[in-house]
């Protein structure tokens, strides 16, 4: 008995690209992208931004969460060359000339972290939930947390850390 | 410096080890539980949260080099087949792709741990490696895979651990005698006599209780980026074994040790995994080294869940006998767990059945099954959270037969001797344990009919309160080094071999060497994860990371302490005992004045810098030091739906001296959360008839979100275990998993009035606890 794995297409051309420009953490960047490249690709593999991480490329553990216009985003699931005119907020767009945003402080304060991975996601998703919501109730906060998974469990102290940003 | 070399006892995940350890000097004296201390004991952010939290810190995975080249994966889609032919050449032809590795360009590149092929002529599970493709993106890699035509042989499989086992039963390896992991399985232990206790009971129980593979799914996989430069092999690993790492690659590439350089700054989690360079590391390497180019090959979500590893599950079977007062007379126990494919290290299920209750009669038979499953691997507390979930819950059972409060039966059983081996326990503080958590959860009202039925008796809703208790080790030991150097300008670098998987680990160390240092936190830079410092520390597992490595740390600190007193009182002609280091200064005892920075003096040294090496010491003999700890659960369950809700989790754990209890609190609610994982949705599903899982993914096989989180808190011990080493601590790593679940189970079983006979608790399985008869 013998089982192939079977070839499903031709040998593939060299892929198709596109020059585009993106505006991330404020500044304009001109580049030249595969028309497939995923965002989160371009972030980590050609602009150095490696805060953004690929926990899964799928959608399922956030560890890739990014800002576009405001709004939570799993990067691994956008297309780069569908990003021009969007603002574009990574993990280092957060705090500014050295100091740490007050989210950053606040989840190193409460320890809202453990190995880190997830880390720059959480700390985005609580910066869009704030943006929109100044005062979150304990259910509005893990509704806002509930896409970025922590294996490490740090999901007490990111309450934690949650609940004093907002207030209390 | 007179050198001795001593044998001592270390113990890791569950094993005893006799371990050598030279020492260089003398260990400081302990801590004492009344020691007076200004940095140690409080809590203290972490120090490397800035790196973590912005971005900056740089894990294995960030490592982008120039001209590196990105490796993707092919792996059988088979659990057991022959690879008759592998055609690359359409793949090969794919823009981007330099290079594709299979059987048939790899010759000799063995897993030196198992001494298989990396690329083996037969696979023998799901996801084995078959080729890897290296290409100058992982896009251009992954539109390669499709292309590579590899005709297999299907052979007979076996997944399921109990089948494996019978007789007749596809060989997982051609040619052995039968699909025992190993000629050392089954294990059994004896103490007593099991039938006689069994005889001598009022009351006997028999209990089953199943455990589902549960996958580590860290969030960073298992992989590395690897550098050659025509001489060193530099490799950036996700491991939490740096030297264990440097001593595979070395092996598989046929290099001495001093050219492998392996780094590791941080690390996106490994819970027991990670101990080693991997499969994936290894591949890096061997292609760096061939190629030339810098190579980077880390698992996909999907890779990681078929071949990186997985706790086992279980089928344990118990026996309990007991006198009408709840004295036990016997504990009889078969355990089944499920090894996977490759032989290797396969934990114990039967440790608390030995160790955790008084009992003169046991038995433990633990069988390990090959299967064609990729293997498993150490979990935090590997065997050790499943048993005490089925002991607990045995335990529980036996409760009620007896018409005994379940508590009051552990009290009843409670050792202060360590049994397998008759010693006392250095200190055990498991019956205060006990107390306060049963108090905070209010373990006395567990049954009034208001808190029973909070929407009535016709109402859907049941609540119920469970425990369940905790030993482990902790103890850590030999060999693990330190260095401290103080610079010119009075601050301080430590240097360990040690990992920070997460775990804060750079934060305590910079605190003992803070505080015997008398410089403040700011001033103290921890350095650790690079075999490059050459200064050696053991694996970060086995809750073994604090307990060996601080107290290393904590003897550099003092000896660069001594050092640099006997130099100021050179320069200032003060007697070395007036003088003393505080705040980052100098200090006479006798006047209580100032008499400047500790810089001021260092800096006259032109240049010259105090280096200290420090090294932990044997552990006792004649004591057996253990954590102790107990969890108390409190649930809700819609006897409609199955759903089970937990409300309240009491953590009440004693691992001696806490360093940083910010940190200490992190570490205990992240081990109850992966305890709550287990217990309420984790499991692998493998379908037996293709012998393939169905789940690898993190949709269809669930971790905890935020949202399935109850409010967890903390009984707090912090006391010095003034036996165990110089600082005092124990590690906290493992402790609080281990409880977690079988807390869970029995507050079901309390809640629903049934048995409960396996986790994890989901709304089917709680159904059908309901309709058993």
């Amino acid at each position: 008995m013998s089982n192939q794995q079977q070839p499903t297409s031709a040998t593939p051309a060299a892929a198709e690209r596109k020059a585009i420009r993106l505006t991330i953490n404020g500044e304009q960047r001109a580049i030249d992208v595969e028309t497939r490249s995923t965002l989160l690709d371009v972030l980590r593999e050609q602009l150095g931004l490696t805060g953004a991480k690929l926990g899964c490329d799928m959608g399922q553990c956030g560890a890739c969460t990014v800002l576009i216009d405001g709004e939570t985003m799993y990067s691994c699931l956008l297309l780069a060359i569908e990003q021009e005119g969007r603002a574009i907020t990574t993990i280092e767009g957060l705090g500014a000339n050295g100091e740490l945003d007050p989210i950053q402080r606040a989840m190193v304060e409460h320890d809202a972290l453990q190995c880190g991975f997830c880390t720059p996601g959480q700390a985005l998703s609580i910066k869009a939930m704030l943006d929109r919501n100044p005062h979150p109730t304990d259910d509005e906060i893990d509704r806002a947390l509930a896409g970025n998974l922590c294996r490490c469990g740090a999901y007490i102290k990111l309450r934690a850390a949650a609940r004093s940003l907002a207030g209390r | 410096m007179p050198i001795r070399v001593i044998t001592t006892k270390v113990e890791f995940e569950g094993q005893v080890y006799e371990q050598r350890v030279v020492m260089e000097g003398d260990e400081p004296a302990v801590w004492g539980a009344d020691a007076d201390l200004r940095v140690v004991g409080k809590s203290t952010p972490r120090v490397d949260g800035r790196e973590r939290v912005s971005g900056a810190a740089q894990y294995s995975y960030d490592v982008n080099l120039p001209g590196m080249l990105t490796a993707v994966g092919l792996r059988s889609p088979h659990p057991h087949a022959r690879v008759v032919s592998i055609d690359v050449s359409r793949a090969e032809a794919t823009p981007g792709v330099r290079a594709i590795l299979t059987r048939f360009n790899t010759e000799g590149f063995k897993n030196p741990n198992n001494g298989m092929d990396i690329f083996g002529e037969e696979v023998l599970f799901q996801g084995q490696e078959v080729a890897v493709v290296l290409a100058d993106t992982r896009q251009q890699a992954l539109e390669a895979l499709p292309l590579i035509n590899v005709t297999y042989e299907p052979l007979p499989f076996v997944v399921d651990a109990e089948a494996a086992l019978k007789d007749g039963a596809p060989r997982v390896k051609p040619g052995t005698q039968d699909n025992s992991v190993s000629d050392e399985w089954p294990q059994t232990y004896t103490r007593g006599d099991v039938e006689r206790g069994l005889a001598e009971a009022d009351v006997v129980v028999e209990t089953t209780f199943t455990t589902e593979a549960n996958l580590h799914n860290s969030l960073e996989t298992h992989g590395g980026a690897a550098q050659w430069d025509g001489h060193t092999l530099t490799l950036w690993s996700s491991t939490q074994d740096i030297y264990g790492a440097r001593k595979q690659v070395a092996a598989a590439l046929n290099l001495q040790q001093n050219q492998v350089h392996v780094i590791k700054r941080y690390m996106g989690g490994g819970f027991g995994s990670k101990l080693g360079a991997h499969n994936a590391g290894l591949i890096a390497a061997w292609a760096a080294h061939r190629l030339g180019r810098p190579v980077k090959y880390m698992l996909s979500r999907e890779e990681e869940n078929l071949a990186a590893g997985y706790r086992t599950p279980t089928a344990q079977t118990y026996k309990l006998g007991a006198k009408r007062d709840g004295t036990l007379t016997a504990i009889d126990l078969k355990t089944v767990g499920n090894n996977g494919a490759l032989p290797g290290w396969f934990p114990s299920v039967a440790i608390p059945a030995k160790e955790m209750y008084l009992c003169p009669n046991v038995r433990t038979v633990d069988y390990a099954a090959r299967t064609n499953i990729g293997s498993m691997s150490a979990f935090r507390a590997p065997g050790v959270a499943e048993g005490m979930a089925g002991l607990d819950v045995a335990m529980d059972t036996l409760a009620r037969a007896l018409n005994m409060d379940p508590l009051e039966l552990r009290r009843k059983n409670n050792t202060t001797r360590y049994q397998i081996v008759d010693k006392p326990y250095a200190t055990k503080t498991l019956l205060e344990a006990y107390d306060r958590a049963a108090e905070r959860i209010g373990w006395a009202t567990r049954d009034d009919e208001a808190r029973r039925y909070p929407r009535g008796r016709n109402g859907s809703l049941r609540r119920g309160v469970g425990m369940a208790s905790q030993v482990w080790g902790g103890e850590g030991g030999p060999p693990a080094q330190a260095i401290a150097k103080l610079l010119p300008d009075g601050s301080a670098v430590i240097m360990t071999g040690t990992q920070d998987l997460g775990t804060g680990t750079r934060t305590v160390l910079a605190q003992i060497a803070a505080e015997e240092l008398g410089l403040p936190l700011t001033s103290v830079r921890v350095e650790l994860g690079e075999t490059e410092f050459g200064v050696f520390s053991p694996p970060s597992g086995g809750s073994m990371t604090l307990s060996s490595v601080g107290p290393a740390v904590r003897m550099a600190a003092v000896e660069a302490r001594r050092e640099t007193l006997e130099i100021i009182s050179h320069l200032t002609e003060a007697p070395v005992d007036a003088l003393e280091l505080r705040d980052g200064a100098v200090f006479n005892r006798e006047t209580g004045k100032e008499m400047g920075t500790l810089g001021s003096y260092l800096g006259q040294l032109d240049g010259h810098e105090i280096t200290a090496r420090g090294m932990r010491g044997p552990n006792p003999d004649d004591v057996v030091v253990r954590t102790f700890g107990a969890q108390f659960a409190e649930v809700e369950v819609d006897i409609g739906t199955g759903q089970v809700r937990v409300l309240r989790i009491i953590a009440a754990h004693d691992c001696g001296r806490i360093v940083n209890p910010l940190t200490y609190s992190s570490q205990i609610e992240g081990g109850v959360i992966q305890g709550l994982g287990m217990a309420m949705t984790e499991q692998r599903f493998i379908d037996e008839r293709l012998g393939v899982s169905v789940n690898p993914n993190l949709g269809d096989y669930k971790v905890p979100t935020i949202r399935d989180i109850p409010e967890i808190e903390l009984v707090m011990f912090d006391r010095a275990n003034e036996y165990a080493n110089t600082i005092g601590s124990l590690g906290a790593g493992e402790p609080p998993i281990i409880p977690t679940a079988g807390a869970i189970a029995n507050a079901v079983a309390h809640a629903i009035g049934r048995p409960v006979t396996g986790i994890p608790l989901t709304p089917d399985r709680v159904l059908g606890f309901l309709s058993d008869k």
